[in-house]
This record gives structure tokens, C-alpha cells and sequence, in this order.
């Protein structure tokens, strides 16, 4: 077993995912009346409603937590590109003809930027939507285009997140493990991320390094 | 088209005209707030904030005739002023009586998420129960007008209720029992609009007021809360009364194109990794004797 994740990692992972599902619920149920029970099931339209903007703040801040850590790993790189090219073989399990990748795969980086971007709109979005009366009369225009913002990036971040939530515990078995325990076989890590793999092995065979940091 | 049920017909004991002869007593109702007869007393603030039981606020004095400057949660009704210098260099000194209009396609409903915070009754009054009320705010930006005030305190809206409690009682709103002047007027929305007509016309021709008019924009399917203004043509002059006030494009596209274009994404996204995993799988590594998934 190669550890994959940092506690801190997993710490930020699942800290901004127990956020997001919260403001996902209750947000889907401000989103149409036909989920308003969500809010009702959650303690009340409220309560819900009190709590949604900070749990969202509680997201942001993971999500921008996260960019510190992961930034450098989540770079689009030129054997990206040539993954995105062959996404249609991912898709369809044709692995050996798609590049290898290094410690995230180019649709993890693609999910990953839509999240971060995504947080950042919505951030900037729902303040506004959260103080509306501090918006000056004149400016009353904005108000509207931060609902529209929020909803579009909200949706946005939905499409990413079901791809993800498939992925992790129903396409690619090992994914939840590994993001709950840190630690996946080298057979995993061989399979799914080759270049990255291949990259820890060596220097930690090399010896002169110390372990690869996470 | 005064022709309910209760219509008056005839009075006993009663010389001469019939008082009320042809008024409607028909749903849906209206206020007519005859702007060029105002007076600026505030006698209807002080009027709503007895009725609704809030209590006098502190006055923010600006220098003009206005109480305070906008409204607040617990401050329904607010005559604002504005000295405005005409293009002929003739000084007006316009006082509006500015509050909830009472759409009849009204915005805040339209925006509101919470089932039940907003009702609009069959007689056009548009009343928010505070009760079901979650404190968003859409109403906020749904409304042409930006009437619906935060209470940050209680985390509800409020906003006028064309008194509704009276109204259900067969009384008039607060505000134009208190009027000293007659510029308020209530009734059947039927009755409002021809009240009002016939005072514009009797401004265009009897004054010098030629553009005077009826405010009931079209834009937000009419209102129930209807101005007489001296001069129809220019509402802005009026402390920034809305031209052509619609629900905002953004509110409109939000609950509708929107909705349906994200309703369909999720569905369709769900939808679409089901089948995806029926059709294709799981990944299966080809791991070289390692111990892979469990």
C-alpha cells in the first residue's frame, strides 16, 4: 500500500463535501417547490435558510484550503490535453488507449477547476443574495444577476458532482477507500495513475528523497 | 361593470340621487391614490403604524418633507417628496405616497421559495405571511419596486397588507380612512379606474396639468395600489416611480428557462450514469498480482 492522501488532505476533501451536500440539499429545496421538504426534513425553511450561507462560507473556505494544497497537481499539462482527446475510450473502460496520467487524471483536473471555479461564483454570488439590502436601489439589477450566477454555477457544480460521486464509488472501485483511508494498493496506483506511481516508486526506491509528499 | 350582487339599487327614505347608485361592491378591489391632491400631512403613516401596531420610529430629517428615507419592515407607507424643476422652469413640489402596489402578476411571489409565504387573494391583495417566511429575500429582488423590508432581527419581510384584515371586514385600508384631503380613495378596482379617469381628464382639461393620467402599468399585469399623476408621461420625477415596471428579466429567466434547462441537466446527468454504469461498468484493473479491489 503507497499512501495517496495526506491526512490533511482527507481532512479538506471531506470537510468540503459535507458542506457542499448540505448547501446542495438545501439549496435544491430554495431551488423548486417540489424539494421544499429537503429544507422541511433539515429542521425547517429557516433554519435551512440560516445555515445554508454558512455552511457555504465553510465550503468556500475548504474549496480555496484545497487550492493551496492541490494546485500544483491540479495543472492542465499537455498529456491532458491528449487525454481529453481520448475521453471517449475512458469512458468506455478502452483504458489501454488512453495516456497515462500522473497523480490526478485529466477529468479529476477538469472537475476539480469546475468545483474551485464554481465556489468562487457561488461565494460572490451568495454574498450578495445573502445582504441584498446593502445592494443600493440604483444597482437593484444585481441582485438579479447574482441569483441567475448562483443558480448557473450551482448547476454547473451539480453536473460536475454527480460525474464525481459516480466515479468515486461506483465506476472506479478503490476511489472511496482510498480518500477515507489515505492508502491505495500499487496495483491501483499503477492502473489509474502510472506516471504518478512510477514517479513515487522511484524516489522512494532512489532513497535519497523523502517520502512523496502525499 | 359595477353590476355584483350587492350593488345598490335603491335606499329607503332617501330624496334624490341614490348615494352609492352603481358602485360596485365586486371583487377585486384597489386603492387609487390621487397624487395631485396630497398634501404630504402623514396622516396615513401615522395611521398604518397604528393600525398594524408598530410603534412612532425615530424621523431621519433630511431637509425635506420626507419622514425617513425609504421604508422599513415595520414602516409600510412612507410619503416621499421630491422639488422637482420642470423643463419650463415651473417648481413642483411632489409628494407620492409610496408602498406595496399590489400587482396583480407580482414579482415577489413569483421569486418567493417558500410554500405559502406569499399569497395573493382573489380581490388583487398581495400579503406576505410571515409565519411561512425563511428570511431568502427573493422577494426582495423579484419586486419592480423595492418595497419588501428585512427585519434582521426576526429574519421575516414585511411590507404593506392593503390591510387585508380590514379589508376582509369590509372596511377601508388605514390610511384612507385617515386621509384629510380625499386624495385616497378604495373600492372595487372597477370603480378606482373610472374615478381616476375622470379625475385626469378633469386635470387635462381644467389645468394646466395637459399629459395627467392614471398609473396601472401593464407591465405587472396592472395594480391594485393605482396613482393619479399631474403628469403621466414623466412617473421618474415622482421619487423614482418605474416607467414601465416588469418583473426584473433576471427573476423571469431564473424561474423559467433556467429552471427547466437545470431541471432537465440533473435528471438527464442522474439518468446518464445510471445507463452509463449498466452499459459499461466498472473499471477493472489489469493489476500485474497485485491485490487490487476488494
Amino acid at each position: 500500500m503507497i499512501e495517496r492522501y495526506s491526512f490533511h488532505e482527507r481532512i479538506c476533501h471531506w470537510l468540503t463535501g459535507v458542506a457542499y451536500c448540505y448547501c446542495l440539499a438545501t439549496g435544491l429545496a430554495f431551488y423548486t417547490p417540489w424539494l421544499f421538504w429537503v429544507a422541511v426534513a433539515l429542521g425547517g425553511g429557516p433554519v435551512s435558510r440560516f445555515w445554508h450561507p454558512f455552511m457555504g462560507l465553510i465550503f468556500a473556505g475548504a474549496a480555496i484550503w484545497m487550492h493551496q494544497i492541490w494546485r500544483s497537481d491540479m495543472t492542465i499539462t499537455g498529456a491532458d490535453r491528449e487525454w481529453f482527446r481520448k475521453a471517449g475510450n475512458y469512458a468506455t473502460n478502452q483504458d489501454s488507449a488512453v495516456p497515462a496520467q500522473d497523480r490526478f487524471n485529466a477529468g479529476q483536473k477538469a472537475f476539480y477547476w469546475a468545483m474551485f471555479y464554481g465556489a468562487l461564483l457561488l461565494l460572490i454570488s451568495g454574498l450578495v443574495m445573502w445582504f441584498p439590502e446593502y445592494v443600493p436601489a440604483g444597482l437593484r439589477w444585481v441582485r438579479g444577476i447574482a441569483i441567475l450566477l448562483h443558480e448557473s454555477a450551482a448547476l454547473i457544480t451539480i453536473g460536475a458532482f454527480i460525474i464525481h460521486v459516480y466515479m468515486g464509488v461506483f465506476m472506479v472501485p478503490g476511489s472511496v477507500p482510498a480518500i477515507v483511508t489515505g492508502s491505495v494498493p500499487e496495483g491501483w496506483a499503477k492502473a489509474h495513475h502510472r506516471l504518478w506511481f512510477e514517479r513515487i516508486i522511484g524516489k522512494e526506491s532512489a532513497g535519497a528523497s523523502p517520502a512523496p509528499k502525499s | 361593470m359595477s353590476n355584483g350582487p350587492l350593488e345598490i339599487k335603491a335606499i329607503s327614505g332617501h330624496a334624490g340621487t341614490v348615494a352609492g347608485r352603481d358602485t360596485s361592491r365586486d371583487y377585486p378591489v384597489a386603492k387609487l391614490i390621487d397624487v395631485t391632491t396630497c398634501i404630504g400631512c402623514k396622516a396615513c403613516e401615522v395611521a398604518c403604524l397604528e393600525w398594524n401596531g408598530y410603534p412612532f420610529r425615530e424621523t431621519a430629517f433630511d431637509n425635506t418633507y420626507q419622514t425617513m428615507p425609504d421604508l422599513a419592515w415595520n414602516y409600510y407607507n412612507l410619503i416621499r417628496f421630491n422639488e422637482h424643476v420642470d423643463a419650463d422652469g415651473t417648481l413642483q413640489w411632489l409628494m407620492r405616497k409610496d408602498g406595496c402596489m399590489h400587482c396583480a402578476d407580482p414579482g415577489c411571489l413569483r421569486a418567493c421559495p417558500s410554500d405559502g409565504a406569499i399569497v395573493q387573494y382573489a380581490n388583487g391583495i398581495v400579503d406576505f405571511q410571515q409565519d411561512n417566511c425563511i428570511g431568502c429575500q427573493y422577494c426582495v429582488t423579484g419586486c419592480p419596486f423595492n418595497i419588501p423590508k428585512f427585519n434582521p432581527v426576526t429574519k421575516k419581510v414585511h411590507k404593506c397588507t392593503l390591510c387585508s384584515d380590514r379589508v376582509g371586514a369590509g372596511l377601508e385600508p388605514a390610511c384612507v380612512k385617515a386621509c384629510p384631503t380625499g386624495c385616497l380613495h378604495f373600492g372595487s378596482k372597477d370603480d378606482m379606474k373610472e374615478l381616476a379617469g375622470k379625475r385626469a381628464e378633469q386635470l387635462r382639461e381644467h389645468t394646466a396639468h395637459k399629459n395627467a393620467g392614471v398609473y396601472d402599468p401593464p407591465g405587472v399585469g396592472g395594480t391594485h395600489v393605482m396613482y393619479v399623476l399631474h403628469d403621466i408621461t414623466q412617473t421618474e420625477k415622482y421619487s423614482g416611480l418605474p416607467k414601465d415596471p416588469r418583473v426584473p428579466l433576471s427573476v423571469r429567466i431564473w424561474k423559467g428557462p433556467l429552471k427547466w434547462l437545470g431541471n432537465l441537466a440533473m435528471a438527464g446527468g442522474i439518468l446518464g450514469v445510471a445507463v452509463h454504469y449498466l452499459r459499461f461498468g466498472p473499471k477493472v484493473e489489469k493489476a500485474e498480482g497485485e491485490e487490487t479491489r476488494s
